[in-house]
């Protein structure tokens, strides 16, 4: 049976424990708010961008002189999957999460007789999948989410790897798996196709056939208006498609560290609620061992006092 | 004549500029431009250059500089999406003919081709801004 000292000890270790987690639990929350106003502030941007591309990817007639971003390689052989994850762990299932949908987009890819290749966004993806998947990793882009923000120089510099890899001929289609941000309790992991750009696959979501409905009802009014380019539409498409990809990565990475963030947040609150359950047990048991000492101590002493 | 269009400067990370404006000069790919209100659709990428903004007919116009983006404007709305943005107020001339000259001694050191070809993009990036301050 362990001594009254060795409950005071763990009572106390298990204290400080609580402290920390409960510290990471608040600053995880300020971080998510910030991730969250970033989100939100990229917003625009990526909005105006991908109505802009839907206008244009209707006017344009596919051909084999097409961009290639566009109208893909002709083939669907090798594929580039980008794996993004946090940094840091103690996040609950998060990185996990991710991985977990890595690995099932890949053995699907393998079934069909697919070459896949990965590129990972963030150290702990990498380290989660290093043992069984070492060889088909490119290239890891470490330390990316920064302080206090996601830079988009970053997620330049990632797409720029991405594409001249594109362009040297080494895959046909990449697709970036990340934490797709619901809610603070939500984060759900999705696989989103970027290369060849499809229009309107963002919502990968549930109701499937309903948003494709309206994805065709707002092609059709983006038809109807008549539009001029300057210069044409070719090579607008060939300077925006490439745009375009740097900042579907910069929307992944941000919705990636939102959701973090918020996995961080939950799992901490957990942690410290637990904490305080044992605190409340081990307290329980400290002073039923300390009880029990001093019955047992008045025994000592009744029974000494009667023998005389 | 007191129509305007609404002007949208918005880059990856936030939205710079959203306001009303008379007419806005934009420097496009193919030649600069300038928008006002009614102007038919169009979709056009824009090089390194500066953004005048006229808030009224008579009014100093307002310089933005942008390192290349697109620019996409209907009868009422002119959205420009930019990587880069500075508002000519913040940029010093005497800076950049710093900067400039600097740039022109790393030139002079550079190594090899692609250092080189670094270094003169970077000169004509400030060539363009020092144009851009001093067209204001």
């Amino acid at each position: 049976m362990p001594s009254l000292r060795d409950y005071r000890d763990r009572i106390k270790s298990v204290k400080s424990t609580r402290k920390i987690t409960s510290a990471m639990k608040m600053v995880a929350a300020s971080k998510l708010r910030r991730a969250q106003e970033q989100a939100e502030a990229s917003q625009p941007y990526a909005v105006s961008m991908s109505e802009m591309l839907a206008r244009l990817a209707k006017n344009v007639i596919l051909t084999a002189a097409s961009p290639k971003l566009l109208a893909g390689t002709g083939s669907d052989q090798r594929h580039l999957l980008i794996l993004v994850t946090a940094d840091r762990g103690l996040c609950g299932g998060f990185n996990a999460y991710a991985v977990k949908e890595l690995k099932q987009k890949i053995a699907s890819l393998r079934a069909q007789g697919k070459d896949v290749s990965i590129v990972c966004v963030g150290r702990k993806g990498r380290d989660i999948i290093r043992r069984e998947y070492g060889s088909l990793i490119l290239e890891t882009f470490r330390d990316v989410f920064g302080k206090n923000k996601v830079d988009f120089a970053v997620a330049h510099q990632i797409s720029e790897f991405v594409l001249s890899r594109f362009e040297a001929g080494e895959f046909d289609i990449c697709s970036v798996v990340y934490n797709q941000f619901k809610s603070v309790l939500i984060q759900t992991p999705v696989t989103q196709q970027l290369i060849p750009f499809r229009p309107h696959e963002e919502e990968l979501s549930s109701s499937r056939a309903g948003k494709k409905d309206e994805a065709d009802q707002s092609s059709a009014a983006v038809v109807s208006s008549p539009y001029s380019f300057e210069p044409g539409e070719e090579e607008i498409l060939s300077k925006l498609l490439p745009r375009n990809f740097s900042v579907q990565i910069y929307r992944a990475m941000l919705d990636s560290s939102a959701g973090e963030q918020a996995a961080r947040m939950t799992a901490m609150d957990n942690a410290t609620r637990n904490a305080g359950e044992m605190i409340k047990d081990l307290t329980l048991q400290y002073n039923r061992a300390r009880q029990a000492y001093i019955t047992k101590e008045l025994i000592e002493i009744i029974s000494g006092a009667e023998a005389v | 004549m007191s129509r305007t269009i609404h002007f949208d400067l918005v880059s990856p990370e936030k939205k710079l500029v959203s306001e009303d404006v008379h007419m806005a000069i934009i420097p496009g790919d193919a030649g600069v431009f300038g928008v006002m209100a009614g102007h038919s659709s169009l979709v056009a990428s824009l090089s390194i250059g500066l953004i005048k903004l006229y808030k009224t007919e008579k009014d100093k116009p307002r310089g933005i500089f942008i390192m290349g983006g697109f620019a996409d404007v209907t009868g009422t709305k002119c959205s420009v999406l930019a990587e880069e943005a500075i508002p000519v107020e913040e940029m010093n001339a005497e800076t950049l003919a710093q900067d400039l000259k600097n740039l022109n001694e790393d030139l002079g050191l550079a190594k090899d081709g692609a250092e080189k070809a670094q270094i003169q993009d970077k000169i004509r990036v400030v060539q363009a801004k020092l144009s851009a301050v001093s067209a204001v």
